[in-house]
């Protein structure tokens, strides 16, 4: 049964230095507050896991964080560039990163062969581009039953897998709506697991398209209202398009973003 | 420039050309940026029943205003399905059910292959690191058709992409069926000079068409390869009245104008900076 618990206690008793976490969300419902979070405890050598780093991948490798990102699409959306990742990825600041870089739908697929407890997932995909080059977790498989020449992604099961959602009841069973992503999936693919959640409720009426989680496939919940901005949650928030045009100026400056990351994370206001 | 509907930019008369060749009832994959910009015009506009998709799982969107990003709240309030990720690439784009792709693109090449990935010759240390591929190789693969949106200039249109994110016609003929590809391909290339179609035997984008005030010579110019042009090359209608108040009115509610003049700033200084807003996100 999922435990309730704080952010920081969740976060310290579940993300350890060198582990492999997704922090995921498809623009909607991402846990920033969480990533937040990991940058206030100083965890390094993390290989980070996304489909889509944004701000708060940006946030995380420009802290120091991560050694490796594992994506699809580095960018501020709508915005332009991530500022620290490209420096990281670029020139090594404030420390080097490596990447494994694939498409959304193999990045999809690792999930839900992660989450299915098969070792790799199938589909048509990549066939003439480069990325099957640079990328050694893209390889090729003949369907024994056609001959068709398919691609073949292995497994993602990261260490930790983290995601935001609108509610959760007090046994820990899991609400969120709108657009979904791969939330379930990472869930269901990470070995240990947080939700951070809008409100907890004593109970869950049921809502049409909603995903559920039951408690026991969760490892924590922590309540953490606004957890997910700049990003929303459908219901509660909407996504302050304003604070990612605004991120394009912070992050474009090392020191700058210095400056924002102990003004708005590191300082004890920023706790939660 | 001028026109009827008085005078526009190049960048308007892009996204107008760009709107106009989306089919009225299509089901359009749609890239953030420019492409959704457009996808949404032409919803204002030539095609009323444009079904508009966008990767963040949201089937039949009907924004009432431009969203920033592929997964803004109002995409999901007004679509028809949310589907999860997975779902949507794997039930929806790779067996086919989509008929346009509509993609951005930092690098483009004569047979229409497309760079989002690094600019520059080393893969481990790029000029230049952009965001990477997103949904667009699966897009490019599995639509029926793609249309490709990009200014046209020399940093873009390149006679070899450094870094293939996304497959055109490959190295020419017969690649896509080599590739097992099952989407025909790029069937335009719109720019804010003109547009491109592929030659039906070398598959070579060819200029059919130039914009109001663009010669042949400057798109020419603003091309990394020796260019074909149609032997029938036409002249763009400039956008009338009424899609240049359709773009305007869509441009206006996201404070577009202001941030696409600051983007033509940056990416003169930075190269290509601006790409970034563009193709899937």
């Amino acid at each position: 049964m999922a435990q309730l618990t704080s952010l920081t206690e969740a976060v310290a008793a579940l993300v350890g230095d060198g582990d492999t976490v997704a922090l995921e969300g498809f623009t909607h419902l991402i846990p920033v507050a969480a990533g937040h979070e990991i940058i206030r405890q100083g965890r390094r050598d993390l290989t980070l896991v996304r489909m889509t780093p944004d701000i708060v991948y940006d946030q995380l490798i420009g802290a120091g964080c991560a050694r490796r990102l594992v994506f699809s699409w580095a960018g501020n959306p709508g915005v332009g560039s991530l500022h620290r990742f490209r420096d990281a990825a670029q020139r090594g600041w404030p420390v080097p990163l490596e990447l494994e870089e694939h498409s959304h739908a193999g990045m999809a697929n690792r999930y839900a062969a992660g989450a299915a407890g098969l070792p790799f997932a199938v589909l048509r995909g990549y066939a003439g581009t480069d990325l099957a080059r640079h990328t050694a977790t893209i390889r090729s498989i003949t369907c024994p039953f056609t001959g068709e020449v398919l691609a073949a992604v292995p497994a993602l099961n990261p260490d930790v897998g983290i995601v935001h959602a609108q509610r959760a009841d007090r046994a820990g069973n899991v609400q969120l709506w709108g657009i979904t992503g791969v939330q379930k999936e990472v869930v269901l693919a990470s070995r240990r697991s947080l939700v951070t959640v809008e409100e907890v409720v004593a109970e869950l009426d049921p809502r049409p398209g909603a995903v559920v989680l039951p408690g026991w496939a969760v490892t924590y919940v922590a309540e953490v209202p606004g957890g997910a901005h700049p990003s929303y949650a459908a219901g509660y928030s909407e996504r302050d398009n304003d604070f990612y045009r605004a991120w394009d100026a912070i992050s474009r400056d090392r020191d700058a973003f210095t400056s924002w990351l102990a003004a708005h994370v590191l300082s004890p206001a920023g706790a939660r | 420039m001028s026109a009827a509907g008085g005078s526009f930019t190049a960048d308007e008369m892009m996204t107008v050309a760009a709107a106009r060749a989306l089919r009225d009832g299509a089901r359009c994959f749609v890239g953030i940026g420019r492409p959704s910009t457009a996808a949404n015009l032409a919803r204002r506009t030539s095609a009323p029943n444009l079904v508009l998709i966008y990767e963040s799982g949201t089937i039949g969107a009907k924004p009432d205003r431009l969203p920033l990003s592929i997964g803004d709240g109002m995409l999901a309030e007004t679509a028809d399905a949310v589907v999860s990720v997975p779902e949507m690439f794997n039930y929806w784009l790779q067996p086919g059910r989509i008929d346009v792709g509509f993609l951005g693109a930092a690098q483009l090449d004569r047979y229409g292959n497309i760079n989002t990935t690094v600019i520059g010759d080393d893969y481990a240390r790029p000029k230049v690191r952009l965001p990477g591929a997103g949904g667009a190789p699966e897009i490019a693969a599995s639509c029926r058709e793609v249309i490709v949106v990009v200014r046209h200039d020399r940093r873009a249109f390149v006679e070899r992409v450094d870094f293939v994110t996304s497959v055109g016609f490959g190295a020419g003929p017969g690649d896509r069926e080599r590739l097992g590809l099952t989407g025909r391909g790029p069937v335009l290339v719109v720019t804010d000079l003109g547009l491109l179609e592929p030659d039906p035997d070398s598959r070579e984008l060819t200029l059919t068409a130039v914009h109001p005030g663009a010669s042949v010579d400057r798109v020419r110019e603003a091309t990394g390869w020796p260019l074909a042009v149609a032997a029938d090359l036409r002249v763009t209608e400039p956008p009338t009245p009424a899609e240049l108040t359709a773009l305007r009115a869509l441009e206006g509610a996201l404070g577009m104008t202001e941030r696409s003049e600051r983007t033509e700033r940056t990416e003169g200084r930075e190269g290509h900076e601006g790409m970034r807003k563009e193709g899937s996100a």
